[in-house]
């Protein structure tokens, strides 16, 4: 039915009682996410939305069997609160959090490569399995439960892709947020490799943008190992080299990480490119319809 | 965030990482002190931030006073144009007067963030003093890469291994590796993001030392650095740029006529791709961010609309937490309070959009919707397209009625 995450999860929330913390608990909690408490240093014992408070991770775990973790602390203690939960046993850390230094990540990383948790982000929207568990910010009212894995480095652009896909009425699987950060937890190719073994998924959708590699190294995974059709659009075909384009990790940088290079790696290796941000679902859709046509692009 | 040279420099000498005998200066008086110590012959060098300086002209040999006097006249408060920067160049505020050095040979060596390898990465090449890009085209053997464990950080076969590379003397060698050690400490303290030296020489006496500099910290670390964070040069940047940081919206400049204001890095980017793929051109990219709340949308209207190419903008906002309806009230007053001048361009999408451009549509300010996003560009792209064509009738109509008006006082001259 998806992947990551779904009905069952128990998630927690660190920087639970903050606003951020707040607004978006009593969010995940109406969509049905099965919240069981959450995080907040100094104010263990208390109850918040109906919640019990914990001052650790650890013991947030010991009392609720927490699997999940959605972390709204701000930057300069995000990277503990994500240690924090990864030695407390949580599996899947998602770190809304933007503005982590790129040095703190590199160690974050380094501590996780020996841990069995996975982390979503940071800088990222979240994860959402629709109908089932929303840990995020995303708005839930966008998604449909269905057969289309998402997985973007974008928020707001992600929404679009959901919007499209829903309104084609094809739904998601699970839509993954793995952040705009140059360092950050899941991949493209993790999630491709998750959904390409997810039975429930059909199709995957992935929207990248410029910066870095991870498009090229998921181009080569899809011709290697994906059997599902993937359709892929990548913002940035006209930023100009050298800026930072609001996201720490697009930046187009010694003449590498462009669009255009993005697009012939993925397009050489059968992923379906579509150049309209108009036109996602409509292409997810006729790539299922019609799988035949893989890798002609638009 | 940049940092200049000589900012560089001071960082370098702080570290233990050894630079020329060096001033700096913000005026000619300055100047005329600094020579004095630093004595001829000298080294000027233009502060700006941007490559292909030496180039442009703004390195200069100076062996008398006179030469040096009339470099910095040439120099200091004027903009610089490089192959790097805008036509319009970068102005020079300070000038760094740097004793040369005897060069015996010359060398590459650069640390930076390998996204990647997720880890710190080490950059070296014998050929120094050329551009990195192009020795990893023309001569990748030239080039060794080395990457740092965060774990353990800095391993001293590391050094030994890039000194061999270099063909370093032993003696040298124990230089070097203390050299590298102090940079890797700078890189790791200072939360940088490249810490380039191109080149780094070894002088014919033997030692080591930077002759350049470059630095680039991340930004998002500075909050834990304040004294780094006061080396900002506002100057250096697009001001429209630097005003949009300080309101908290994300802008860049771009060299199109239509005017975006989207919610989201990643759906701005979209946007200004979707332009493009339909005929129009981009005059920047904005990010205002998730709430894109009244103010905030009338802040990045006046943005937007500083920059006189724009012919039109689109608005291109997708409410999920908060409701379109808002947002269009938010655009509705921002439109007035601002006093557009040209054709605004609407798309909202996700929670009560309809409801939303109901209201914008209602309203008696020029403001077009859009139900989707194809239909936005198109309609933004023609809207730009009407401005454009309506200035040039406009300009023509004027030199018609200049020539009206002239041929008939030239007329009334002669009777």
């Amino acid at each position: 039915m998806s992947v990551l995450v779904d009905a069952s999860t128990r998630v927690i929330c660190q920087g639970f009682t903050g606003r951020q913390g707040s607004f978006h608990s009593e969010q995940a909690m109406a969509y049905g996410t099965r919240m069981v408490g959450g995080v907040t240093p100094g104010k263990g014992g208390q109850q918040h939305l109906g919640l019990p408070v914990f001052d650790t991770v650890h013991a947030a775990v010991r009392e609720t069997g927490a699997e999940a973790t959605m972390i709204y602390v701000p930057a300069a203690y995000a990277a503990d609160a994500i240690l924090e939960a990864a030695d407390a046993g949580i599996q899947v850390i998602v770190c809304i959090t933007e503005g982590i230094p790129v040095l703190d990540m590199l160690k974050v990383k380094a501590a996780l490569a020996r841990s069995p948790s996975v982390l979503i982000g940071p800088n990222c929207p979240g994860v959402i399995t629709p109908g089932a568990c929303k840990i995020g910010i995303m708005p839930g009212a966008i998604h449909r439960p269905g057969r289309v894995g998402i997985v973007s480095r974008s928020g707001t652009l992600t929404y679009e892709a959901v919007e499209q896909t829903s309104a084609e009425g094809l739904g998601q699987s699970t839509c993954i947020g793995i952040g705009g950060d140059p360092i950050h937890g899941l991949d493209f190719v993790d999630c491709l490799a998750l959904f390409e073994d997810d039975p429930d998924t059909d199709a995957v959708l992935m929207v990248g943008e410029i910066g870095g590699d991870a498009e090229e190294a998921a181009a080569a995974f899809v011709q290697q190992r994906m059997t599902k059709p993937v359709v892929a659009y990548i913002a940035g075909v006209t930023a100009p080299p050298g800026k930072r384009m609001g996201h720490a990790g697009a930046i187009v940088s010694g003449g590498g990480g462009t669009a255009e290079a993005k697009y012939s790696a993925l397009q050489a290796a059968g992923v379906f490119i579509v150049r309209s941000p108009a036109l996602l679902g409509r292409s997810v859709a006729e790539q299922l319809a019609n799988p035949a046509r893989r890798s002609s692009g638009r | 965030m940049n940092l200049h040279e000589y900012q560089a420099k001071q960082l370098f000498t702080q570290f233990g990482i050894p630079v020329p005998a060096s001033s700096v200066a913000e005026t000619l008086d300055e100047m005329r002190l600094g020579a004095t110590s630093v004595g001829l012959p000298m080294m000027l060098k233009a502060q700006v931030h941007a490559g292909g300086r030496g180039k442009a002209g703004g390195v200069r040999r100076c062996a008398s006073d006179a030469e040096l006097e009339r470099a910095a006249r040439e120099l200091l408060g004027k903009p610089l144009v490089t192959a790097q920067t805008t036509p319009e160049g970068l102005p020079v505020s300070r000038l760094l007067l740097e004793a040369p050095v005897e060069v015996e040979r010359e060398f590459y060596l650069a640390l930076l963030v390998d996204r990647a390898a997720e880890r710190i990465l080490i950059m070296a090449s014998a050929a120094g003093g050329m551009d990195i890009e192009q020795v990893a085209a023309s001569d990748p053997e030239a080039l060794l890469v080395s990457r740092i464990e965060p774990v353990f950080g800095l391993r001293p076969w590391q050094s030994r291994q890039i000194g061999l590379h270099f063909g370093l003397e032993p003696d040298q060698q124990r230089a070097f590796a203390k050299l590298l050690g102090s940079l890797y400490q700078l890189f790791t303290e200072c939360d940088a993001s490249l810490v380039e030296i191109n080149p780094l020489v070894l002088t014919s006496d033997g030692e080591l030392i930077a002759l350049d500099a470059k630095i680039e910290l991340d930004d998002n670390a500075l909050y834990r650095h304040p004294q780094l964070a006061a080396l900002h040069d506002p100057s250096q940047e697009d001001a429209r740029e630097v005003a949009a940081r300080a309101e908290g919206l994300s802008y860049i400049s771009l060299d199109g006529d239509i005017g975006c204001m989207v919610n989201g890095a990643g759906l701005a980017m979209a946007t200004m791709d979707l332009i493009a793929l339909h005929g129009g051109a981009p005059a920047n990219f904005l990010d205002v961010g998730g709430g894109a709340t009244a103010e905030r949308v009338a802040r990045a209207f006046q943005l937007v609309l500083s920059d006189d190419k724009v012919a039109a903008v689109l608005v291109n906002i997708f409410g999920g937490i908060v409701r379109c309806d808002l947002i269009a009230e938010g655009i509705l007053a921002a439109v007035k309070e601002v006093g557009v001048t040209v054709p605004v361009v609407v798309r909202l999408e996700g929670t009560n959009a309809e409801l939303g451009l109901q209201r914008l549509a209602q309203s008696d300010l020029a403001i077009e919707t859009a139900a989707t996003l194809t239909d936005a560009a198109n309609k933004v792209v023609a809207a730009a397209a009407a401005t454009r064509a309506g200035l040039e009738a406009e300009l023509q109509a004027e030199v018609a009625a200049d020539r009206a008006a002239h041929a008939q006082a030239s007329v009334g001259e002669q009777s």
